[in-house]
């Protein structure tokens, strides 16, 4: 029963904090340098992991399921089933976890760590508003950084299943991209791209809250940006649940 | 031991003509079932350096963060520079906060940021305090206020505990607030820096102009800083006077702060 309570708890926690974002996020005064600096950080600095993830999941996938799709006489489908899968499901989601798993921990514990010192308390004593300073830039540049990594790793997913496939199958650039870009369609990129802002929106408002009402003391930072990862890495697969059933019903009109 | 002959008592002492800046009635405040504050008073005038004492855990560091609304009284008057503290909105008390400095007692300082960084912070944020002021010029200033400008474009990981609430003190002036609340300004510090710290805050006093709240357990310290001190135990202020005066005292909750 404790459990469940806590569990209506935080949930009604998260979505004030939720609301919060959205009317500070309205307010002047608006603070871009901040917010350019963490797109930078949260965007940029995360940039070479999610490439590096998204080139090697590109390559397993392919070598995965090529033997499957010879055994069928389907080999020549390769290219567009990697390319449906990578830019529907597989980018999104592998991107958003691992963000949940490097940004969303850190964002936890950089907050965590500034209430256990007290910099965000100076910050409001000093009449700063340190949820628009702190909360409101990064689950923003979280948000709005997500889908950009999430089409650079789709991207190179794609290059990397490409060289399997020009290696194994001697298919050409040309084919292989052309093939995939016969069975893409808008509709396929879009709901692709509104989700990862989604999942962006849910991996900074999960950090954030967590560490800006992280417990005193260094296991309440711990706590903090270990819980940012569980609940953020469970949002992702509930987020995309929800924006998967709602596809589906426009696919089916 | 700090010697007070090295540093001078201040002579500042509170008389009828100063202003009275803080003035706190009957204040409560309970976390849950455990009763904090139960009907505090105190009031603060200009010039003035109140030392307030008390055991661990008997809501001193609660009632700072009341004065500055980190935290809400559940009763009681809290009247600062002769504004309600607990009615303002959110604008007004942003105002207000720029008038009443806090120097924590972990020193707080914002630690992705260089020093220079740090004094410049609160500054942009409250345009009206710069009246045609250079932001460099204020920076440096109060740098030199506290000895550190030399530490302008140091990283806080890189300054000693004592340079950390040098800077922090520093970084308390910038916006010249009229109260300045110490949370235990020399707790982690060796008997030497504890005393720089000390003719520090008063010079600062002396220079800005200020009024002091300082909660401290170092009784050397008080010894040396205060004009005015509040004992306060279970929830009220218990004794109220000078240092002289208190350490006279028969009672046995006072003598115990003294031995």
């Amino acid at each position: 029963m404790n459990r469940v309570l806590t569990f209506f708890n935080e949930t009604g926690l998260i979505t004030q904090f939720a609301a919060r974002y959205f009317r500070e996020l309205v307010k002047r005064p608006f603070e871009f340098k901040e917010l350019l600096r963490q797109c930078y950080l949260l965007g940029n600095k995360s940039l070479f992991l999610v490439v590096v993830t998204g080139f090697i999941m590109g390559i397993v996938l392919t070598l995965q399921t090529r033997p499957t799709m010879i055994e069928f006489g389907a080999e020549a489908y390769m290219p567009s089933m990697i390319g449906i899968a990578v830019v529907r499901e597989i980018g999104p989601m592998i991107t958003a976890l691992i963000c949940a798993g490097k940004i969303g921990s850190g964002i936890g514990a950089e907050l965590g760590s500034m209430r256990v010192t007290e910099q965000i308390d100076a910050m409001e004593v000093s009449g700063i508003n340190p949820f628009k300073y702190l909360v409101v830039t990064r689950i923003t540049a979280m948000t709005l950084m997500l889908p950009l990594l999430v089409i650079a790793s789709d991207t190179i997913s794609l290059f990397g299943s490409f060289l399997i496939e020009n290696m194994k199958g001697d298919v050409s650039w040309t084919l292989y991209f052309s093939k995939v870009f016969e069975v893409l369609e808008f509709g396929d990129l879009i709901p692709s791209i509104i989700k990862s802002f989604f999942f962006g929106f849910a991996i900074g408002l999960v950090g954030c809250y967590k560490g800006y009402y992280s417990k005193k003391g260094t296991a309440g930072v711990g706590k903090a940006a270990n819980s940012a990862v569980v609940l953020s890495s469970l949002l992702l697969f509930v987020f995309d649940f929800v924006a998967v059933l709602i596809t589906d019903i426009f696919y089916e009109l | 031991m700090i010697e007070q002959t090295a540093i001078e008592t201040p002579s500042v002492y509170t008389d009828s003509t100063d202003e009275l800046l803080i003035d706190i009635r009957d204040l409560r405040k309970s976390f849950g079932k455990n009763a904090v504050l139960k009907g505090f008073n105190l009031q603060l005038h200009s010039r003035e350096n109140l030392v307030i004492i008390g055991r661990s855990g008997s809501g001193k560091s609660v009632l700072l963060k009341c004065i500055v609304r980190l935290e809400r009284p559940d009763s009681g008057l809290l009247n600062v520079l002769g504004r309600d503290v607990p009615s303002l909105n959110q604008t007004e008390m942003d105002l207000l906060r720029a008038d009443v400095g806090f120097l924590f007692q972990g020193s707080a300082l914002y630690d992705s940021m260089t020093v220079r960084e740090n004094l410049e912070f609160p500054l942009r944020r409250h345009p009206e305090k710069l009246r045609d002021i250079d932001i460099e010029q204020l920076v440096l200033e109060a740098l030199d206020s506290v000895g550190l400008v030399y530490a302008v474009d140091l990283m806080p990981e890189e300054l000693s505990g004592g340079m950390k609430k040098r800077v922090a003190l520093a970084r308390t002036i910038i916006l010249r607030p009229k109260i300045i609340l110490y949370d235990e300004p020399s707790s982690g510090l060796d008997p030497i820096t504890a005393k720089e710290i000390i003719k520090l805050i008063l010079d600062i006093q002396e220079k800005y102009n200020t009024a002091s709240l300082i909660i401290t357990h170092d009784m050397d310290f008080a010894r040396i800083i205060a004009n005015r001190m509040v004992i306060l135990v279970d929830g009220i202020n218990y004794a109220e006077g000078s240092y002289a005066a208190l350490n006279n005292s028969d009672d046995p909750k006072i003598k115990a702060f003294f031995k």
